[in-house]
């Protein structure tokens, strides 16, 4: 299959691309809810990103929760955003970050306003920022202005054999032609780490992947109170036929095919070392995991799933593929691209791979996804550890 | 070109059931993806879509391979042809 050179999308002021043209309305924490949702409410077109955290927070665990914020506001699927928090000091701080990128971006206190006061001024802001967002059209954009992050869920052996070697084969495409590549889940490449790093563009790289995965290990092992039977893996995976964390692991691993990680990303960190492919530490929990990689910049999302995960984020869509024929027939409302033909060997994975970067194209320009249509908009903030 | 069993590697020392179901005494073929040859095996057990199943009589303590692999380690022994899952495997890291 030839592969598009473009795509349809929307032209930023720094220089991006967006797959969505959203206008968000932005919490700095969790008693700003209310208000964040109130101004989605009243002026149509908005969403609002709840989230439980945002108060008392400190040191890497505040600096997460500002590069969070201020990343999901910078995404290029964002035109514009409303800021809104208790205080004014964070808040400027996100609008500030924001502001960076060139795109509208104003901020609101609660504190000596209080909510009404403050969801009137904000939805005067927001329908105009709406207003203005509706008249960007989608333009041509060479297709390296995709960056695709991938993260599989609930997932079980047909992940390994066929939808997560399918993710692999469409990097091994993609990767030569200029786009930006993620992947994460440190924990759930236990077993597997010692291979993965051998995937290190450099020894730079590979030494940087030890380092972050043993870390992540190390606190794994001093907080589990027993096998983690129960968590990792999963009882869907186990269900599904994974036994293992080792098996789960290699199975994970074959979403990046054969390319080689350009650089270690900290949770919710930019890429700054151009175009490839970049390991990032997450958690393996889905919505967790999507939500830093959104954060870090990427405009679209390959989820793999076996027994059938349903997560979306509220900006970046995510595609959800699968290899197993009972999720397919079960819950096929779900699944964007369906690989269940590599199993009965009716398709190969070279097709299968041209059928995902199809279907990765479409959304791009603009086709809805599955979990768009049934309003998945999973916003997880990761807390590293208790607030002060 | 019907396959009932996918193995990765040619040394896996188990296979994945790609059908619905396998049932005792089956007569199953299995492909395996590495080098695109076929092997044919009896089932002992009834396995379900996404289980594994032994390729060769197992020991307690052996290492099950998969993608070429180690995966965990047989905490009872397994007899070819039977269901391999967390009854007679265990993880070796956590």
């Amino acid at each position: 299959m030839e592969i598009p050179k473009s795509f349809l999308g929307y032209k930023r002021e720094n220089g991006r691309a967006g797959t969505r043209n959203h206008v968000i309305i932005l919490p700095v924490d969790d008693i700003s809810n209310a208000c964040a949702e109130a101004v989605a409410n009243n002026i149509k077109g908005t969403i609002a990103l709840p989230h439980s955290y945002g108060r008392l927070q400190f040191g890497a665990d505040l600096e997460l929760h500002f590069r969070t914020m201020i990343g999901t506001g910078s995404n290029p699927n964002v035109a514009a955003v409303i800021v809104i928090g208790i205080e004014p000091k964070w808040t400027k701080r996100i609008v500030d970050g924001i502001a960076k990128t060139g795109k509208p971006v104003e901020g609101f206190h609660i504190e000596r306003t209080g909510d009404i006061g403050t969801v009137m001024k904000a939805s005067k802001k927001a329908q105009e920022f709406v207003m203005w967002a509706s008249e960007k059209q989608r333009e041509e954009c060479p297709i390296s202005d995709l960056w695709i992050s991938v993260k599989c869920g609930e997932s079980d052996t047909t992940s390994g054999l066929a939808s997560n070697p399918t993710v692999g084969n469409l990097m091994d495409k993609l990767e030569p032609l200029g786009v930006h590549l993620c992947f994460g889940e440190t924990s759930e490449l236990t077993g597997a780490e010692k291979v993965c790093a051998t995937r290190g563009a450099t020894k730079e790289a590979s030494d940087k992947f030890m380092k972050t995965w043993s870390a992540y290990n190390d606190f794994i092992l001093k907080e589990a109170t027993d096998d983690l039977s129960e968590s990792q893996p999963t009882a869907g995976n186990i269900a599904g036929g994974l036994t293992t964390i080792e098996e789960k692991a290699f199975g994970n691993f074959q979403k990046i095919g054969n390319c080689k990680f350009v650089d270690v990303l900290e949770p919710a960190e930019e890429p700054k070392k151009g175009k490839g492919l970049y390991f990032m530490d997450t958690s393996s929990a889905a919505a967790e995991c999507v939500t830093l990689q959104a954060a870090a910049g990427f405009n679209i999302h390959l989820f793999p799933t076996g027994q059938g995960n349903i997560v979306g984020n509220p900006i970046e869509p995510v595609i959800k593929l699968t290899a197993n024929p009972l999720t397919v027939k079960s819950m096929g409302e779900h699944i964007d691209c369906d690989v269940s033909k590599i199993l009965s060997r009716e398709m190969n994975l070279s097709e299968a791979g041209d059928e995902l970067i199809k279907t990765t194209l479409k959304v791009a320009n603009g086709r809805l996804t599955c979990a768009e249509a049934l309003g998945h908009r999973e916003f997880v903030m990761t807390k590293l550890y208790r607030s002060a | 070109m019907s396959t009932d069993i996918i193995i990765h590697d040619k040394k896996d020392n188990v296979g994945v059931v790609v059908i619905e179901k396998i049932t005792p005494k089956q007569d199953c073929k299995c492909w395996i993806m590495e080098n695109d040859s076929s092997v044919n095996i009896q089932s002992a057990d009834e396995i379900p879509l996404g289980h594994k199943i032994a390729m060769i009589d197992l020991n307690e303590g052996d290492t099950i391979l998969k993608y070429g692999h180690d995966i965990g380690k047989v905490v009872k022994a397994i007899k070819k042809g039977q269901h391999v899952h967390v009854h007679n495997v265990k993880t070796k890291k956590w």
